[in-house]
């Protein structure tokens, strides 16, 4: 039998994609379907005094709070989002009412106009009174560890909002119907569709169908917004009894649905004169937009990242995310821990620059290694290959001889070293208890569970576990389509946990199939002993252990680790900077699906350059000014560099066939990697988008606390300014320059 | 309410003459979409920015969310339908990583048959940046298109099968080929695809993405399930 796992089979959706006829939410239709649309809030927050309806109604039905026959929340972590506003808006694109039309062209002329008694909104997270969750993580005692400090190295790092930018818009086909309803659509987790759904219409949970269409694209961008939108598609068709098709156009998608969560990460790290972090103290502060979503969970894993893969015996991690009255934020690939992954890389990059030591050796130096212990007690097995990455990647991109031919061009070079925890955090698997179940069929099984292909490739990757766990061949596996009424509840497709968490699931279903079967085969089995269908429960590895009171104990089941070398040139009269080149090793455990495996890593490595240097949200009164393709600027092919991908496999001893995640690593040492390459420049760049106005505005490095200054003088003059220094001379340079104020008013007219 | 009654508009879609009686400023996007039931033409931006709605008009490469239908009446217009699944670059996407989620790549092998049948990479990287795609880093993309060059060099030099008439009659005006690629395509020659996306590798276990071999695309077993749903409407909207 020719295994299938490590082979490049063909993709299981291959044929469809590439002839148009997978079928995507916008090209299902039924008989007398109505459009819909959303009538959403234009103020950032105030109580809405009245709502007037200045069109011809004939046709059309109208749903407001009102309506609602359940309860009237998106329910996910905190209860606090409505799925639509009652007496008061809390962002400016917060839904309000919905239309539904059989006619678009009157669909979209129907004026609405809300009044408002507007409120003072909160528009600064540094100034938000409402935390929503805050998080510490301490080991040591990080008086001790400053103690012991030769230098003290201080820093602040931002980053901004990203949008998701799915090419497929989001949204949902509800049909009324069997006394309940069923929703077809472009989402990544059907079951939290589907318990939001069963928690707004109070209906009991055989009543609803959830089912995915072919969705386009997702990146965290469809994994709690889509139960909004199946919500208002669901009232609506159940108030007029016909199937109703709510689609976003590009902006509405853009200004009303979750975005990466802003940042502001603090770093004060105590070093040795050769090298050593002794002691580090970060604190991390996100905007999590108007409404709670998934930010206490995203804080986390930001927190539990914000260390970098570096070892330090004193640690201490402040975090806290609070309300703004902006649109909410949400889930988006790295969910966390790229804020705080930039922040931590960016900042050893200026330890190496304060100390005079090389980047690459200061990265060795103190790297995690098996046996090492993180931040949160957790002992790193023998896959923990942050070194290997390091060289691979270090080797093979000629970082050091780049670095030194390049001094005093305009190329550079940068460098980032990084990991990510796969599957949930801490005990959230434990608690999720995600299911998957595989049956018998006469010509081979077909795999049941609710895990969505969302382009990442999980029919293929699935259905080659199985393939070999069973010794069929690939192609006697099928993928059902993920349906609630058909397929157990295998958990959200997020947290790099498909492949590992539910793929580990599948392996054991048909491990035991196998062992049924005996010598037969599927029809001879069917035939004498009748259906057969094997499901299991996700069981934690042995000794992974998790408290979430104290935040101790084994954070992550198995980390990845990855290191990205970036080259980039600058042009000196437009003060852009362009990546030229890309070296990136990423140890993923085990590639299943070689290129699928490459194709997360091309694909996150692109992304992460427009994060690192285009994408910019421009927010005017809490709402999106540049929500469209025009101005909002994601990468092109002519934006994007060769990529030279080295895949590094250490085998996880609990993963199927020691798989390891690989969708969000990838993103994750993107941003730290272009901005160390601009500050092998000069320039001091400590935020990202790094804009050619910010690059412009960037002092040169090595004017202010970068240099070796010994302990004492430095915290004097620290304490004498109230803050760090470096915070002391930004506060005396405007923030922008009057190109970059130019910039924002063209976006405002 | 009593609709309008439009003259018909006439234009060739994929070799068939179509008359549709529609609104003359209506998107050319949405007469594919709504009156063809061509749902194969994408709808990512409607501004012309994404090119997940790239069809061949005549020859090039346009966004139908940008052409109004009385601005294409008597043109030719070719969809992702019009390759028929037979086209080698369709072979390369889905088989060497040029597609994932799926909904770009419509327009993008589109876009990538207007280029003609040799694009070097400068050519590719200039004739795609109007299609956004946020998924491959468009590296699966320019690997699909490469060993689609390649396979096609081969097969002009060793092939003696006739294209047949329908498929050299197509709307480009160019010929294109009539069948599945062979199954033993062959491999990608040295310095094909260029080196600037030279083959990467693997620690500890054997790679092989890009060896330029494009395997046939096979629907026949294994795809993937279909959502049990509704139907795309039926052409007689008008």
């Amino acid at each position: 039998m020719i295994r299938s796992v490590g082979r490049n089979v063909s993709r299981k959706d291959g044929a469809e994609k590439v002839d148009g006829t997978a079928r995507y939410v916008d090209d299902l239709s039924r008989p007398g379907m109505l459009h819909a649309r959303t009538i959403r809030s234009t103020i950032p927050c105030g109580d809405i005094a009245r709502v007037r309806l200045d069109f011809d109604t004939t046709g059309f039905t109208i749903v407001g709070a009102g309506d609602i026959p359940g309860r009237n929340l998106v329910s996910l972590i905190l209860e606090d989002q409505p799925c639509l506003a009652e007496a008061r808006v809390r962002h400016a694109a917060e839904p309000v009412l919905l239309l539904a039309h059989e006619d678009r062209e009157r669909l979209i002329g129907a004026a609405v106009t809300i009044d408002y008694r507007p409120h003072t909104p909160v528009f600064d997270p540094a100034q938000s009174p409402t935390v929503f969750k805050s998080v510490t993580i301490a080991r040591g005692d990080l008086d001790e560890g400053f103690r012991r400090a030769d230098v003290i190295v201080e820093g602040e790092y931002r980053t901004g909002h990203q949008e998701h930018l799915y090419i497929e818009p989001n949204g949902m086909l509800a049909v009324p119907e069997h006394g309940g309803v069923t929703v077809y659509g472009s989402l990544q987790c059907p079951y939290y569709v589907h318990k939001a759904l069963c928690v707004l219409l109070g209906l009991p949970a055989d009543r609803v169908r959830v089912v995915q269409a072919e969705t386009g694209g997702g990146f965290g961008g469809k994994e709690e917004y889509p139960s909004m939108i199946a919500g208002h598609a669901c009232l609506l068709a159940l108030k007029s009894g016909r199937p109703v098709k709510l689609i976003y156009d590009r902006t509405e998608d853009m200004l009303a649905t979750t975005k990466r969560h802003p940042s502001v990460v603090r770093h004060r790290t105590g070093v040795t004169r050769d090298g050593r972090l002794v002691a580090m103290d970060i604190d991390v502060l996100m905007d999590g937009g108007a409404y709670c979503t998934l930010s206490p969970v995203v804080l986390s894993r930001g927190c539990l990242h914000a260390t970098g893969p570096y070892r330090c015996d004193h640690v201490r991690v402040n975090g806290r995310v609070v309300m703004t009255n902006t649109p909410p934020n949400g889930a988006f690939r790295g969910f966390g821990a790229p804020q705080t992954l930039f922040a931590a890389d960016v900042h050893m990059e200026r330890i190496a620059e304060t100390l005079g030591i090389d980047p690459v050796r200061i990265r060795e130096i103190n790297a995690l290694r098996p046996g090492d212990t993180t931040a949160t007690g957790q002992v790193l097995g023998p896959d923990a290959a942050a070194l290997d990455v390091l060289r691979a990647a270090v080797s093979r991109s000629d970082f050091r001889r780049k670095r030194r031919a390049w001094r005093g061009t305009h190329k550079g070079i940068g460098l980032s070293l990084f990991f990510h925890g796969a599957g949930f955090t801490g005990s959230g698997e434990v608690k999720l208890q995600s299911k998957a179940s595989l049956e018998l069929t006469p010509t081979g099984v077909r795999v049941l569970a609710a895990s969505t292909d969302i382009g990442q490739g999980q029919r293929t990757v699935h259905a080659q576990i199985v393939a070999d766990a069973l010794g069929l061949p690939y192609d006697a596996v099928v993928v059902a389509a993920p349906d609630t009424a058909a397929v157990p509840d295998s958990g959200p497709t997020v947290a790099s946990r498909t492949t590992m968490v539910v793929g580990g699931l599948l392996k054991r279903c048909a491990e035991e199939m196998r062992e049924r079967l005996g010598r037969l085969t599927p029809k001879a089995y069917l035939k004498t002993h009748g259906p057969l269908v094997i499901t299991k429960a996700y069981e934690p590895p042995p000794g992974l252990v998790w408290d979430d009171d104290t935040y101790r104990g084994s954070a992550y089941g198995a980390y990845g680790w990855a290191c990205d070398c970036i080259e980039v040139e600058h042009d000196p009269v437009t003060s852009e900077v362009r990546p030229t080149r890309v070296t990136t090793a990423q140890e993923i455990g085990k590639a299943i699906f070689p290129l699928g495996a490459r194709g997360q890593i091309e694909g996150g490595t692109a992304q992460g350059l427009g994060y690192a240097l285009l994408e910019e949200v421009v927010l005017r009164d809490g709402a999106m000014a540049n929500a469209q393709l025009t101005n909002y600027i994601v990468p092109t092919t002519l934006d994007t560099p060769p990529m030279d991908v080295v895949l590094v496999e250490k085998p996880y001893a609990h993963g199927p066939y020691g798989a390891k995640g690989v969708g969000e690593m990838p993103f994750d040492g993107v941003a730290p990697a272009v901005v160390n390459a601009i500050r092998s420049l000069g320039f001091d760049v400590r935020d990202v988008p790094a804009t050619p106005e910010r690059i412009m505005e960037a002092p040169p490095i090595g004017t202010g606390d970068s240099r070796l200054r010994p302990v004492a003088e430095r915290r004097a003059s620290a304490r004498q300014a109230g803050l760090g220094i470096r915070e002391a001379r930004r506060t005396k340079r405007p923030r922008t320059t009057p190109s970059a104020r130019a910039r924002r008013k063209a976006v405002r007219s | 309410m009593k609709r309008p009654a439009f003259r018909p508009i006439v234009l060739t879609v994929n070799g068939a003459r179509t008359a549709v009686r529609v609104p003359p400023m209506k998107r050319l996007l949405d007469v594919l979409r709504e009156d063809c039931s061509l749902t194969g033409t994408k709808e990512g931006c409607g501004e012309g920015e994404c090119g997940a709605c790239t069809v061949i008009l005549d020859g090039r490469a346009v966004n139908a969310c940008l052409i109004p239908i009385g601005q294409a009446a008597g043109a030719r217009v070719t969809t992702i339908e019009g390759l028929k699944g037979r086209h080698r670059l369709q072979a390369a996407f889905a088989n060497l990583g040029g597609a994932q989620c799926g909904i770009c790549t419509p327009g993008m092998i589109l876009a990538a048959v207007a280029l003609g049948p040799r694009p070097t990479l400068a050519q590719v990287r200039t004739g795609l940046a109007g299609n956004i795609c946020r998924c491959t880093g468009y590296e699966g993309i320019y690997r699909a298109i490469a060993a689609a060059r390649t396979a096609r060099s081969r097969k002009a030099a060793a092939s003696s099968q006739k294209l047949d008439a329908r498929s050299r009659t197509s709307a480009e005006g160019r010929k294109q080929p009539k069948s599945r690629l062979p199954a033993e395509a062959p491999r990608a020659k040295a310095g094909v695809p260029s080196p600037e996306s030279r083959p990467s590798t693997v620690l500890g276990a054997a790679l092989s993405v890009s060896k330029g071999r494009v395997p046939p695309l096979d629907r026949a077993r294994g795809g993937p399930e279909r959502v049990e749903g509704p139907k795309a409407p039926s052409r007689s909207r008008s």
